[in-house]
């Protein structure tokens, strides 16, 4: 019971990593397509400025609660897919370093640098956890004592990279999203335009992607178990569909809070397919890594239980009213603070 | 070398590097929030300008703190496997809960502080820097905890083949864990402390802005003279509780071979491994030993001999590192009482502050030393008589170790000398006196600091 509690919750960390983290990513990929001047910019910069590091830290509880709640599937999980974790969190840092520091000298090569810099430590990132969570779904090869048979190349293989280009564009049009909404002018007029048109192309690769899936993974096994849990496909599906019928209508926060919930869906439609495996073998299922024979003892979940049923509400509490006290657009006025990025 | 060795490496070069920034960022966040406060209840403009100038060096270090630590959060999976599957079950839970309780309030509130001047009162503002004050010195706790755990491990049995949770409490409050985070979060306050009278310094020998700096230099050579004087006692202690859980590393420390009774206290010694004694031992003070790591003169002290030569640690480096930790230690107090009796009249002082100039490096020497005594010395083990280092990595290739291990050498090279140029840059800025006209804003700095 107490390991259901924590797949859940697990599940749940990645998805709301993936909601937030997601449109800073996605700005970060659609940068060089539509911030053209410096001022615009610094306004994708300055949209994201007060909540990229409370973004981050979705990553860091879901890395931390894997290792707490699932040590062995940490353990292998982590050293199985070194390169590519290694290549993300590389890309993170670089990323952090250029919001921090592009603006804090004038000057056209150091921007430009840095502009490179967040477009790739975003770009890195996103294509990686899709390609990691697609070859999760699918399985990995891995023998009973956790070791990886297999490189990097192994995890490129075509299924894996259709969840790669399905995360960087999901992640685009959400990114592309929260630009419309909180930029002015042109910038966000330009910022939806191209957030619609990849919507399209998202559509294609979705359809794709789920297609795929049915052949690839063993994802539909619960769904067909228990039909009941088609709810979570179909509402990721309306919620896909809605967005851009939100868009038709320029009504971009309500688009961005659909695409939300997009992202959380596709998610959990992956994590509720898993269950109860977090990291299964494809090599044989005996070997799979689940939430039963990967989990901590009784005691360390009951803590945990007892901590995260105080901390995350209070944490949603104050990181929702810091999306509330940042609602209004980023205007040229506020690029004039000497804070701005 | 093997890929036990190129972790160590890596995971040394990354906690180091994480180091850097750690401190400063403990320590100058509640120098800042002293300020801000200080700002909203006396409403002078000159407390504001402090709080805009160091809180903006404040931010450059926080983001590179941040960021290096993701990176340590996930080496324990990548690099660690076999000791994440052994003692995750202890260990783990202390990182999570500190990335919920801890790393949210953090880097939530640091983005409302630094973009919400306008957009808060100044109380609701100056609250959001105490928040984060205080999540960062909380966040500390957890991560102390956690390694005094591998230090001493307590309140765990094993089962199932690892160690499992049995008393958490008694892990979150063992004294070793409350006198590492005592003995950290004061040398994190001595290392801002010197930061900002250094720097101050620097400003006042130049005759810039002297108001504002002397106000700066006053505020911290106070909140240092407190922690330096109190780090003394505190490392004592601390010293007094490595020798109780790790006699091993308590006599790599002090490059002590036979167990004595009244051990002296040599100043200056070099271990010789091979040979198992000193070359070298001279200035040795009679049963000092004794008396300050055991409580009683004529205790015996036990010698590096008592332990099969597997199971020491490398004595050396053990030895030299604390020799200079504590030596910096005792100089830090010396300073910083002279700075302290100095403080209303710095400028008649130039000596000591062209002195405290070339201070600002050695608190994160201390550090980095501090951090090499207890990492090293608690050799062959990675979980003090549990697990040994060299059963604790993955499986993984050379090729991948060292690769990742250049990477990490050559980003971290390149972030750390753009990082403290910008601190420099910044720091060498002169903000504009209070006094001047419509003076609300801090943006004559940016430009001073551009044209540079
Ligand atoms: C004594 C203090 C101390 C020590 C020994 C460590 N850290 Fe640290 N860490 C902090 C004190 C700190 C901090 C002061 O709280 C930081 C620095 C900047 C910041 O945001 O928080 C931080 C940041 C920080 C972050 C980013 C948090 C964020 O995004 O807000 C992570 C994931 C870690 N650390 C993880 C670790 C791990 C896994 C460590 C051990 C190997 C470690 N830290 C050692
Ligand atoms: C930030 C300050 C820290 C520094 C500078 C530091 C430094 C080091 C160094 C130099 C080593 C290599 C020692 C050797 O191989 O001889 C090491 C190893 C290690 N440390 Fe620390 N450490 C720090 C904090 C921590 C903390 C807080 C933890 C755990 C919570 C930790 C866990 C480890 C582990 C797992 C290893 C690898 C095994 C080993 O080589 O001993 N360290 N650290
Ligand atoms: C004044 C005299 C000092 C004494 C007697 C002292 C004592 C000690 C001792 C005994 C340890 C090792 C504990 C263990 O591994 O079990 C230690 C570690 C350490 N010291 Fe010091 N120290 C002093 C000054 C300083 C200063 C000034 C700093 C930093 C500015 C510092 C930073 C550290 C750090 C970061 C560690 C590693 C973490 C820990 O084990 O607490 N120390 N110190």
């Amino acid at each position: 019971m107490l390991e259901t509690v924590w797949f859940l919750l697990w599940g749940i960390l990645w998805a709301v990593y993936f909601m937030l983290g997601g449109f800073d990513l996605g700005l970060g990929i659609l940068s060089p397509y539509v911030a053209r001047s410096d001022t615009d910019k610094r306004i994708v910069y300055n949209t994201m400025g007060p909540f990229w590091d409370g973004n981050e830290v979705w990553l860091i509880t879901a890395g931390g609660v894997t290792f707490a709640a699932f040590p062995t599937t940490y353990a292998v999980m982590f050293s199985a897919l070194y390169t590519p974790l290694l290549l993300l969190l590389f890309a993170l840092i670089l990323r952090a370093a250029a919001l921090e520091f592009r603006s804090k000298v004038e000057g056209k090569s150091w921007r430009k640098t840095w502009d490179v810099v967040l477009f790739l430590g975003s770009f890195v990132p996103a294509l990686l956890f899709g390609v990691a969570f697609a070859n999760i779904f699918q399985g990995i090869p891995i023998d009973a004592d956790g070791n990886f048979h297999g490189n990097l190349l192994t995890l490129l293989n075509p299924y894996g990279l259709l969840g790669g280009v399905l995360f960087v564009l999901l992640f685009a049009v959400h990114g592309g999203l929260w630009l419309a909404v909180k930029a002015e002018g042109d910038l966000s007029v330009r910022a939806g335009r191209v957030a619609g048109q990849l919507w399209m192309v998202l559509l294609i690769v979705a359809v794709a992607f789920l297609a795929a899936s049915w052949f690839a993974t063993n994802l539909y096994g619960n769904y067909i178990a228990y039909p009941w849990l088609w709810l979570v496909p179909l509402v990721t599906v309306v919620a896909l569909v809605t967005t851009r019928l939100f868009m038709l209508k320029a009504a971009w926060w309500k688009a961005w809070f659909a695409s939300c919930l997009t992202i959380v869906g596709a998610t959990l439609f992956g994590v509720v397919g898993l269950y109860p495996n977090l990291f299964p073998s494809s090599l044989n299922p005996a070997y799979s890594l689940t939430a039963f024979n990967s989990s901590s003892s009784p005691l360390t979940l009951k803590i945990m239980l007892v901590v995260a049923l105080i901390f995350v509400p209070i944490v949603i509490a104050y990181q929702t009213w810091s999306h509330f006290l940042f609602r209004d657009k980023v205007t040229s006025e506020d690029l004039a603070s000497d804070e701005a990025y | 070398m093997d890929v036990v060795m190129l972790s160590r490496l890596q995971f040394a070069v990354a906690t180091y590097f994480h180091f850097l920034f750690v401190p400063l960022t403990l320590g100058l966040v509640l120098l800042v929030a002293i300020m801000e406060t200080q700002f909203v209840r006396t409403g002078d403009e000159e407390y504001k300008k402090m709080t805009k100038f160091w809180g903006k060096l404040f931010v450059i270090n926080f983001a590179l703190g941040v960021v290096t630590g993701i990176t340590l959060e996930f080496q324990f999976g990548t690099n660690w496997s076999q000791y994440s599957k052994y003692v995750g079950d202890v260990f783990g839970s202390l990182l999570a809960i500190e990335a919920t309780t801890s790393f949210f309030l953090e880097s939530t509130f640091i983005g409302v502080w630094l973009f919400g001047w306008k957009k808060l009162s100044p109380k609701a503002h100056a609250a959001c820097i105490w928040f984060v004050a205080i999540a960062a010195n909380l966040s500390a706790y957890w991560i102390l905890a956690a390694n005094s755990w591998m230090q001493h491990p307590v309140g765990y049995v094993i089962r199932n083949s690892r160690a499992e949770l049995t008393d958490f409490w008694a892990v979150l409050t063992q004294p070793y864990a409350i006198w590492m985070y005592l003995h950290v979060i004061a040398g994190a306050y001595i290392l801002a402390g010197f930061f900002v009278m250094g720097i101050s310094a620097y400003h006042i020998l130049r005759g810039q802005n002297i108001p504002l700096f002397k106000r700066s230099f006053r505020m911290a050579a106070i909140f240092t003279v407190i922690f330096a004087v109190a780090e003394i006692g505190i490392g004592d202690i601390h010293g007094k509780e490595m020798m109780k859980v790790q006699p091993a590393k308590a006599a790599a420390a002090e490059a002590v071979w036979e167990t004595t009774k009244g051990a002296p206290l040599y100043l200056f010694a070099i271990p010789d491994e091979e040979n198992e004694r000193n070359s070298v031992q001279i200035f040795g003070i009679p049963k000092l030993l004794s008396l300050v790591a055991l409580g009683d003169a004529n205790a015996e002290y036990k010698g590096l001999k008592e332990w099969p030569k597997e199971e020491r640690p490398p004595v050396a480096i053990t030895f030299w590192s604390f020799r200079l930790m504590v030596a910096l230690g005792l100089f830090f107090a010396g300073v910083s009482i002279v700075a302290v009796l100095k403080r209303n009249k710095p400028e008649t002082s130039p000596r000591l502050l062209k002195l405290l100039v070339f201070c600002i490096p050695l608190p994160y020497i201390a550090a980095g030393l501090g951090w090499t005594v207890t990492e090293v010395g608690r050799q062959p083990w990675i979980v003090y008589g549990v697990m040994k280092t060299a059963d604790a990595a993955s499986n993984l290739a050379v090729s991948q170790v060292g690769l990742s291990l250049t990477a990490f050498i050559v980003v971290y090279a390149a972030l750390g000398v753009v990082c403290f140029w910008l601190i420099a840059k910044y720091a060498r800025a002169i903000p504009e006196p209070a006094s001047a006209p419509g003076g609300a804003d801090f943006s004559s700095a940016h430009v001073v600091a551009a044209d540079k």
